[in-house]
């Protein structure tokens, strides 16, 4: 199944692009997404990440479902 | 849900992103009624400097679906915890000049106690979990702010992932 993947901030730096179509097996997590992210790069992500599924924080054990939208976000600097 | 320069309207106040110099005046005059007693405002303003690098100007962006969302929720949050009547948050994004505003918060209510209590709170959860991040242009280089840290449970911790043979109970 294909999930999109968006990239926030600095880490956008690190993949070089803003967003990427990713293909997880049925069933997969927000941890197995990440690992399956982390193996395309020299340096895995950094700590202190959140991850949005479909605009809503998620937690690493929660389940993906094809057409996904996962946001990594890095800690944040608004306001 | 992509910026705009309008103000939309909600139960408990009005919540937007927008790419336009925010302007205060009228924001502010709209957000009081006649049982109001008080009237709260806070301005983020781009700052010249950080910690002693000159400041040239900000780049804000911002999941915009998501923070509209958050800094709803966080209006509603504000009027059941402190009671408020009413609370307008306005953002910016794109790129600001030093002195310009980043974030306008106005919140009215009957007393005033309540009004400033939710303003603090308001400006501070907004700084630990809306999803906008800055990047500060300086006269010598661009870098992306640190950001604060998230609360507790908000972040993943990556270095415990599962490969890819694992299943998901393992983790």
């Amino acid at each position: 199944m294909m999930v999109k993947v968006l990239f926030f901030g600095v880490l956008k730096e690190w993949l070089g692009a803003a967003e990427s179509s990713v293909e997880l097996q049925e069933g997969a997590t927000v941890a197995q997404l990440i690992a399956r992210l982390n193996a395309l790069r020299p340096t895995p992500l950094q700590r202190g990440i959140a991850v949005s599924v479909n605009a809503e924080f998620a937690s690493a054990i929660q389940v993906l479902h094809a057409g996904d939208e996962v946001g990594l976000l890095p800690p944040v600097s608004g306001g | 849900m992509t910026a705009r320069d309008d103000v939309e309207t909600n139960q408990v106040g009005a919540v937007s992103l927008t790419r336009a110099p925010i302007d205060s005046a009228p924001i502010i005059a709209s957000a009081r009624q006649g049982e109001d007693g008080a009237v709260v405002i806070f301005d983020g303003i781009v700052r010249n400097e950080t910690r002693g690098r000159q400041t040239l100007y900000l780049d804000y962006e911002a999941y915009e679906e998501m923070a509209v969302r958050q800094m709803d929720e966080l209006a509603r949050r504000a009027q059941s915890k402190f009671g408020v009547r009413h609370v307008t948050m306005v953002h910016r994004l794109g790129r600001l000049q030093v002195s310009e505003s980043s974030i306008l918060i106005v919140v009215a209510s009957a007393h005033r106690g309540q009004a400033f209590e939710a303003c603090r709170w308001l400006i501070d959860t907004i700084k630990k979990t809306v999803p906008i991040w800055k990047k500060e242009t300086f006269v010598d280089g661009a870098v992306w702010a640190d950001g604060e840290p998230f609360p507790d449970g908000v972040s993943v911790d990556n270095t415990v992932v599962a490969d890819e043979s694992s299943t998901p109970n393992l983790i």
